[in-house]
């Protein structure tokens, strides 16, 4: 077992975690401030990586095919917040899933309806295709270090628009009492179809950029809406911060127990039994550290409540 | 008589006379539409008594269908390819026999209703949602790579297994032993929500600081809730692998687990026929809607929402009205 190829799964992971934190800020923002569960976030996550694709396919362009992305999955957030969402925040949690379960279901065979079963894909811009060396000599995918880097923006860009504007101050606010900052006059009912848009455009964002290395297919939203989750619920419902700790957390044990556990069981046991096994444990192993950091900590590791 | 009772009668009438008339018509699809309901009502009814009763929303129910499907598969597949189970330390070989698939459908999916529970009724709210979703994701990509029992693509059980003095390759059969069983579940059920259990899980829903007071642990309580629903749900996979004779990841799916809760929701949660109503309805909406569109699914979340956000007993809401108390 090399360093390089060592190096090589925790950008790997590093990658996937960052892409996990634009979903789960999204999920985690709209909970903390309209306390609202959405499942729908996932589907969010698909109508931006179908825009993206589709606007590819017709202009060739990335740049545009992720501001169609953006656009695309804010307004599907503008409307069904506007259409469906809003009557839920004063409903209890089961209401809110089963609205927003019902949403995936309108969502996914609309979207097989309009594009068919088949996947469609995304190229990866030419500008970003292809290798680039690293400081020791390591090969690593450009597209896959451009997209550690622009998750490492979008989240700066978000602690920027919550820490330091004037939206940030409302939305901070928002999470505290909500009544008393409509009674000082912040229109609360635009403030919420703001962040639910903002929300959806992470979301939209995430979905794009992954798309270009997977295909774009319905249900593809929903396994990262769960991985999304289980961030939230180690990092704790509402912060951002534990978000973000919780997205590299889970993409680094994922991957790297995925590929590291079965080279370690190899060390004890035959070759193909430890694969399998090695493998039925790692797709465990997100889990495994949900269950730890519940046990240790039942509201997560930034949660300020259960 | 309330229009409850009544209600429920037409309902379990329908079940008893509409295969009846499929068996004199000869009409075999049928009946085998009616299990399905039956089945996915049994599931729903172990649902329906966590959140019902004891309002946990647990979004992660297909674990506990998934555990009952794959108990009734390993098992018979043992049975059918003669090899034993476990050679070591002591010899387990598989079965074809219903009651003990059953009896180790029901004990696993307790077992791991209980390690679940305990886990994710450390918190509440959204959290218990998400853990419970989580949980179900966990076993589905556990059983994509069980490679020694499918994986992806599941396992086919070539023969339904067998049940002494029946024959249970008969639709009405099977169906009559299916319908027996959710019959037995639904008067457990209704014994249950008026036993002490049951009127202290009622408070631990609506008050548990009250229940705290009087000396009762209200997480104690759900979590034996939790327990019995599971094995509930647990029997219902087992039924309903025996019935598709093919157990598969899928039905661990997150999919799966909304499913059954959308059948509780669509019948009137907490009420004793409630799943039922919604099983037979949603079957119903498959059969109908599915054959005209391939997208129905379109129409069911949209009959979902609406049932939300405006029908919120669902149908047993909307023909009885509401509960005269909810007791």
């Amino acid at each position: 077992m090399s360093t390089i190829l060592i190096i090589e799964q925790v950008l790997n992971g590093l990658q996937s975690g960052v892409m996990l934190f634009l979903m789960a800020a999204g999920l985690t923002l709209i909970f903390g401030v309209m306390g609202l569960i959405n499942l729908a976030h996932g589907s969010l996550y698909m109508v931006g990586a179908f825009a993206a694709a589709a606007v590819a396919g017709l202009t060739g362009s990335f740049v545009l095919a992720l501001i169609a992305a953006l656009a695309a999955a804010a307004l599907a957030g503008a409307v069904i917040e506007t259409l469906v969402i809003r009557r839920l925040y004063d409903s209890d949690h089961l209401d809110q899933v089963l609205a927003t379960f019902a949403l995936i279901l309108i969502f996914s065979e609309g979207t097989r309806w309009v594009f068919g079963s088949f996947p469609l894909f995304l190229d990866i811009p030419d500008a970003l295709s292809g290798p680039v060396t690293l400081p020791g000599g390591i090969e690593y995918p450009l597209y896959r270090l451009a997209l550690i880097v622009a998750g490492l923006l979008v989240g700066i860009g978000l602690w920027v628009l919550i820490e330091r504007t004037r939206v940030g101050i409302q939305i901070r606010a928002g999470e505290n009492d909500r009544e008393m900052i409509a009674a000082l006059g912040v229109d609360i009912s635009k403030l919420y179809t703001l962040v639910f848009a903002l929300g959806a455009a992470l979301a939209g964002l995430a979905g794009a950029l992954v798309g270009a290395i997977q295909s774009v297919q319905v249900g593809m939203g929903e396994p990262v809406l769960i991985l999304a989750f289980v961030v939230i619920v180690i990092g704790g419902i509402g912060s951002i911060k534990g978000a973000f700790i919780g997205a590299l957390l889970v993409g680094l044990t994922d991957t790297l127990v995925g590929i590291f556990l079965p080279e370690v069981l190899k060390l004890f046991m035959e070759a193909a039994p430890a694969t399998s096994t090695g493998s039925a444990i790692a797709s465990m192993s997100i889990y495994i550290l949900m269950s730890l950091v519940l046990i240790w900590r039942p509201s997560g590791l930034f949660g300020a409540r259960a | 008589m309330t229009r409850e009772t009544i209600f429920n009668a037409v309902l379990l009438l329908g079940l008893i006379a509409v295969p009846t008339w499929a068996l004199i018509m000869d009409q075999p699809f049928t009946i085998t539409l009616a299990t399905r309901a039956v089945i996915l009502a049994l599931a729903a009814a172990g649902l329906n008594i966590a959140l019902g009763i004891g309002g946990l929303v647990s979004l992660g129910h297909a674990v506990f269908f998934g555990i009952g499907g794959y108990a009734m598969g390993i098992l018979a597949h043992h049975a059918q390819s003669y090899t034993a189970m476990m050679q070591w330390p002591f010899v387990i070989e598989g079965t074809k026999f219903m009651p003990v698939i059953w009896l180790v459908a029901c004990l696993v999916a307790g077992l791991i209703a209980w390690v679940i529970g305990i886990l994710s009724l450390r918190t509440t709210g959204a959290y218990f949602i998400m853990i419970t979703l989580a949980f179900g994701q966990m076993f589905y990509y556990f059983a994509v790579s069980w490679s020694a029992y499918g994986g992806e693509d599941g396992m086919s059980i070539y023969v339904r297994n067998d049940f002494p003095g029946l024959n249970t390759l008969a639709p009405i059969q099977f169906y009559g032993l299916c319908l027996t069983l959710l019959v037995i579940v639904l008067i457990f059920t209704a014994r249950l929500r008026k036993s002490p259990f049951g009127l202290a899980l009622n408070a631990a829903r609506q008050v548990p600081a009250r229940l705290d007071a009087v000396g009762l642990n209200p997480v104690r309580l759900k979590l034996v809730a939790f327990v019995i629903s599971g094995v509930i749900t647990g029997l219902a996979g087992a039924l309903f692998a025996d019935l598709n004779r093919f157990v598969s990841p899928t039905m661990f799916s997150w999919q799966f687990s909304g499913e059954i809760m959308v059948l509780v929701i669509l019948g009137g949660v907490g009420r004793l026929f409630g799943p039922v109503a919604g099983a037979v309805t949603f079957v119903a909406l498959e059969h109908f809607l599915g054959g005209l569109t391939e997208f129905w699914h379109i129409f069911l979340g949209m009959i979902l929402l609406a049932v939300v956000l405006f029908a919120r007993g669902g149908i047993t809401g909307l023909v009885a009205g509401k509960e005269a108390s909810h007791d």
